[in-house]
C-alpha cells in the first residue's frame, strides 16, 4: 500500500463516532488550557495520560492529538483579546493581534488566526504525512554552528523589526539576554546569577516573564493613565468577520508563515517560537502597509499564527522518524507512544503503519474540527472586549496569577510575576518595545549553548562558525540586515532611509 | 462545562484533596524519566488498589533539587507523600551546592534503572571501543562526547572512563544537551565523535542501523544489545541509571515499614512488570538495609567523580 492508501485508512479510523467524540474532548480540553497562562498542553496531556491507558491506542492518540492543536488554538485567543499570552508560541501574536482588537476587529484577527492555523495546520500534516523521512535528513545537517547563525539572524531581524527605534529594540533584546543568564549553565553544571535563590537555579520561567510583561504591565500601564481616554477600547467596530481585503492581505502570510514554521518546527532544536519571530520579521519586510504594523497590521497576526500550527507539526517529523521529542509535549507524545509498546523511531513507519497514519489522520480531522467550533465563537469571544476595563483588567490579572502558580506552585515565582510586571510597566512607560526582552529570554541560552558547542567540537576555532555553508550565508544575510541601513544613514540617503524608516527604525 | 474543566484541571494540578492517599512528588516537568516513574505508581498504586486516589504533582528544576527541598520542608511525618528521585539527583545535590540532601528524606527503594551505552554514528571510522579509547588517550580535546546535561549520569560516565583509561578526566570534551534525546540528533548528524546516553534512548536507532553501539556500562552483557561491557573492554566502569522512590522525613519505624510494604506490594505486582516491559525499563528493585548501602556508595564515587571532573570544588 502506498502511503495514501494508508492515510486514506487512517481517515476512515479516525472518523469513527467513538473517534470523532475523543478529538472533540480533546480539542475542547486543548483550547481551555491553551487559553489559560502558565498551564500548557504538556501539562494536560501528562494530567490525561493515565485516564488514556483504558483507551485504544487510537482513541488515546486521537485525543492527544486535539489537545495539542487545540492549545495552539487557544493561545491565540487570550494573547489577540487580553493581550496575555497563553504560551510562548503565542507571544508574538499578542502585538498585532492585540491592537486590533482594541480598534474593534478582534473578530477578523480571531478568524485569521483561526483559518490561518487551519491552513497552516492542514499543509504541514500533509507535508508530515508525506515528506518526513526526506525532511529529517535535511534537518540533521543542522548543528550547533548553523543553529547558533539562525538564532543571529533571529536576534537581528526581531531587534530591528519590533518598535519604533533600533536603539530602544537592541536595548530590549540584550535586557532579555542579560536576564537569560541566570540560572544553572547547561555545559558546565555551575550557577550563575543566581544568587543562592533555588527557583533561579533553573534560570526565568519564560511564560511567567511573557505573562508578566504584557499582561501584568499593561493592566498596571492603564491603570496609571485612568484620566486620558484617547485609547479607547472598540469592541466591535464593522464586520465580525473578515472582509474581502482581510483576506487579500491574509492568505500570502499564511502560506509563508506554514513555510517558515513546519522546517523550524522540524529542527530537532528549532522550537516553535522562533518560526513565530522569523514569519513576524517577514510580514514585516514585505507588507504594503508598513504604517500599519505596531497598530494592528492583519498580516502580522495572520503569518505567526500559521507559522506556530505549522511547527506543531513540524515537531512530530522528528518525533516520528527519529522517537526525538523536541518539546515536552512531544515528550509526553512519546510516553503515550511507550505506553501502547511502540517505540517512535526510524522503523515506526515500517512496523507500525497503522497508527502512524491514524494519527495523521486524527491530526487533520482535530484540526477541522477546531476551525468547525473555533469560527461561531468568535462573536462570542469579541464580548469580552465590552467588559467594562476595570473588571477586565482584574479578571486578566487574576487568570495571570492563577495560571502562574498553577504551572509553578512557588511564591517566589508570583514575585517575579509582579516584579516583572513593574518593568514592563516601566519599558511601556518610556517607549520600549516589549517583545525583544521576551525573544532575548527564550533564544538566549540556545543561542549561548550553540555557540558554546560549535567551540567545544572545534576546539576553540572560530572560524568554523563560517565554515559551513548554510551558517555562512545565515550570518551574512543577518550582517547585511545590521550594516545595510546603518551605511545608508551614514552616507544620508535621506530619501532611502525615509522609506526603509518603516522596516529598520 | 468549560469551568468545570479549568477547575478540575486545577484541582489535579495543585491541590491535595483530603481523599487522597499518597501524593507523589515528581521534581521534573511532565515527560521526562521521574515524571514516567511517578505516573506508572499512580496507575498501578491505584489499579492495585494499593492507594485508590493517588496524586502526581510536578515539581521542576534544577536536577529534582527544588522538589526536594519543597519536599523535606513541607512534609515532616507526612507518611502519605512520596518523591521519586534518581541518580541525576545524587549529581545534582553536589553540583548545585543543595541544603538539602537525600540524608533529609527518607529512602525507600531502588525502582527501576537503565544503563548507559556508548554509541557512534554508523559513518564513523571508529569501530569498537578500544578504537574509541585509543583516539581519547591520544587527543582528550579531539574526541567530543554527545550526552545529557552537564554533571548528569552521561557526563560522569564519561568521566569515569576517561579516569579507567588513564586520561585526564579534566580534559574530555563533553558537549552538554538538555537530553539524551536532543544529543541524539547532533550524534546522527555526525556533529560530535562519540554519544552516551541510556540504551533506551538509541536502541531504535541501533536496531535501524544508524548509530553503532560500542559498549555498555552494565556488569554483564545486555540481552538483544550486540556490544561487550566496559568491564570486558578492560575499563573499570560500572554504572547505572537508576531511579527511586523516598518518603518524607521524620517518619516512625511503623509507617517506614507501612510505606516500605506498600511499595513491595506495588512492584511485586504483575501491573508493575507489564509496565516496565512496555517502557523498557529493567526492574531493579532493592530496598531496607541493600538500598541505604548502595546509595551510600554511590554517593561517595559520585563526589569523587565530579571532584576529579572539576564540577565540585
Amino acid at each position: 500500500m502506498g502511503a495514501f492508501d494508508f492515510l486514506l485508512q487512517g481517515l476512515a479510523t479516525a472518523a469513527e463516532p467513538m473517534m470523532l467524540l475523543y478529538a472533540l474532548i480533546g480539542v475542547t480540553l486543548g483550547t481551555a488550557v491553551g487559553v489559560l497562562p502558565g498551564i500548557g498542553p504538556a501539562l494536560t496531556v501528562a494530567l490525561l495520560l493515565p485516564v488514556t491507558y483504558r483507551l485504544d491506542a487510537a482513541g488515546s492518540l486521537i485525543m492527544f492529538a486535539g489537545i495539542y492543536y487545540g492549545g495552539m488554538y487557544g493561545g491565540s485567543t487570550t494573547s489577540i483579546l487580553l493581550n496575555t499570552p497563553g504560551e510562548s508560541a503565542s507571544i508574538i501574536t499578542a502585538l498585532e493581534g492585540n491592537k486590533m482588537a482594541r480598534k474593534g476587529r478582534g473578530g477578523p484577527a480571531l478568524a485569521t488566526a483561526a483559518i490561518g492555523s487551519f491552513i497552516a495546520g492542514l499543509i504541514a500534516t500533509l507535508l508530515l504525512a508525506f515528506l518526513a523521512p526526506s525532511i529529517v535528513k535535511v534537518a540533521l545537517v543542522f548543528g550547533p554552528r548553523e543553529y547558533f547563525a539562525l538564532m543571529v539572524l533571529a536576534f537581528v531581524t526581531v531587534s530591528a523589526a519590533f518598535g519604533d527605534s533600533a536603539l530602544r529594540g537592541l536595548t530590549s533584546l540584550f535586557l532579555g539576554l542579560a536576564l537569560a543568564c541566570v540560572g544553572i549553565d547547561q555545559l558546565t553544571g555551575q550557577a550563575r546569577l543566581s544568587f543562592g535563590v533555588p527557583e533561579l537555579l533553573d534560570g526565568i520561567e519564560v511564560t511567567t516573564m511573557a505573562v508578566a510583561m504584557f499582561a501584568v504591565g499593561e493592566a498596571l500601564f492603564i491603570a496609571g493613565q485612568r484620566n486620558h481616554q484617547e485609547d479607547e477600547v472598540t469592541a466591535v467596530k464593522g464586520s465580525v468577520w473578515m472582509s474581502r481585503r482581510d483576506w487579500a492581505r491574509s492568505w500570502k502570510p499564511w502560506l509563508r508563515g506554514t513555510f517558515i514554521g513546519f522546517p523550524i518546527g522540524a529542527m530537532p532544536a528549532g522550537g516553535a517560537e522562533i518560526g513565530t519571530f522569523l514569519s513576524y520579521a517577514t510580514e514585516k519586510k514585505l507588507t504594503k502597509h508598513p504604517e500599519e504594523f505596531g497598530n494592528g497590521a492583519i498580516e502580522g497576526v495572520a503569518g505567526p499564527e500559521a507559522a506556530n500550527n505549522a511547527s506543531a507539526a513540524g515537531t512530530l517529523v522528528p518525533l516520528l522518524t527519529l522517537g526525538l521529542p523536541t518539546s515536552a509535549t512531544a515528550a509526553i507524545m512519546l510516553a503515550g507512544f511507550q505506553q501502547f509498546g511502540l517505540q517512535p523511531g526510524p522503523l515506526l513507519f515500517a512496523t507500525n503503519p497503522t497508527l502512524v497514519w491514524g494519527l495523521i489522520a486524527s491530526l487533520l480531522i482535530a484540526n477541522a474540527m477546531l476551525l468547525v467550533l473555533n469560527l461561531p465563537m468568535i462573536g462570542l469571544w469579541v464580548k469580552l472586549l465590552t467588559v467594562p476595563k476595570p473588571w477586565l483588567y482584574a479578571g486578566i490579572l487574576l487568570f495571570a496569577t492563577l495560571g502562574t502558580i498553577g504551572a509553578n506552585p512557588s511564591s517566589f515565582e508570583l514575585g517575579m510575576l509582579l516584579g516583572f510586571g513593574v518593568l514592563g510597566y516601566v519599558m511601556r512607560l518610556f517607549g520600549y518595545p516589549i517583545a525583544p526582552i521576551v525573544v532575548g529570554l527564550i533564544l538566549g541560552p540556545m543561542a549561548e549553548q550553540q555557540l558554546r558547542r560549535a567551540l567545544a567540537i572545534s576546539q576553540g576555532d572560530w572560524t568554523t562558525l563560517v565554515h559551513s555553508p548554510i551558517a555562512a550565508v545565515l550570518l551574512g544575510i543577518a550582517a547585511l540586515a545590521l550594516i545595510v541601513p546603518l551605511i545608508l544613514r551614514a552616507r544620508g540617503k535621506g530619501q532611502v532611509l525615509s522609506q526603509l524608516a518603516g522596516d529598520e527604525d | 462545562m468549560k469551568h468545570f474543566v479549568l477547575a478540575s484541571m486545577f484541582a489535579g494540578a495543585i491541590a491535595m484533596p483530603a481523599m487522597a492517599d499518597y501524593t507523589i512528588i515528581a521534581p521534573a516537568n511532565p515527560g521526562g524519566g521521574w515524571d514516567q516513574t511517578a505516573r506508572t505508581m499512580q496507575t498501578v498504586l491505584q489499579e492495585e488498589g494499593i492507594s485508590p486516589s493517588t496524586q502526581v504533582q510536578n515539581v521542576p528544576g534544577a536536577g529534582g533539587t527544588i522538589g526536594l527541598a519543597q519536599f523535606a520542608s513541607q512534609n515532616k511525618g507526612n507518611a502519605d507523600a512520596l518523591i521519586v528521585g534518581g541518580y541525576v539527583m545524587v549529581g545534582a545535590i553536589l553540583t548545585n551546592n543543595s541544603p538539602v540532601s537525600l540524608k533529609d528524606v527518607t529512602p525507600i527503594a531502588r525502582l527501576t534503572g537503565e544503563y548507559e551505552a556508548i554509541v557512534v554514528p554508523a559513518a564513523s571510522p571508529l569501530k569498537d571501543i578500544a578504537g574509541l579509547i585509543e583516539a581519547l588517550k591520544a587527543d582528550p580535546g579531539a574526541v567530543s562526547w554527545a550526552g545529557g546535561s552537564a554533571g548528569g549520569t552521561d557526563h560522569i560516565a564519561v568521566g569515569l572512563i576517561a579516569k579507567a583509561a588513564g586520561v585526564d578526566p579534566t580534559k574530555i570534551n563533553y558537549i552538554a544537551y538538555s537530553g539524551g534525546g536532543e544529543a541524539l540528533a547532533a550524534i546522527l548528524g555526525n556533529q560530535v565523535t562519540a554519544g552516551i546516553s541510556s540504551l533506551g534512548e538509541f536502541d531504535a536507532q541501533i536496531k535501524a542501523g544508524t548509530l553503532r553501539l560500542l559498549a555498555v556500562s552494565a556488569p554483564e552483557r545486555i540481552e538483544g544489545a550486540d556490544a561487550p561491557t566496559l568491564k570486558e573492554a578492560g575499563l573499570d566502569v560500572e554504572l547505572q541509571n537508576w531511579r527511586m522512590v523516598a518518603a518524607a522525613p521524620g517518619l516512625s519505624d511503623e509507617q517506614k515499614a507501612k510505606v516500605t510494604a506498600d511499595v513491595e506490594k506495588m512492584v511485586k505486582s504483575e501491573n508493575w512488570q507489564k509496565q516496565l516491559a512496555d517502557k523498557g525499563w529493567s526492574d531493579t528493585y532493592l530496598s531496607g538495609a541493600d538500598f541505604d548501602a548502595q546509595l551510600e556508595k554511590d554517593v561517595t564515587s559520585t563526589e569523587a567523580i565530579l571532584k576529579d571532573i572539576g564540577l565540585v570544588k
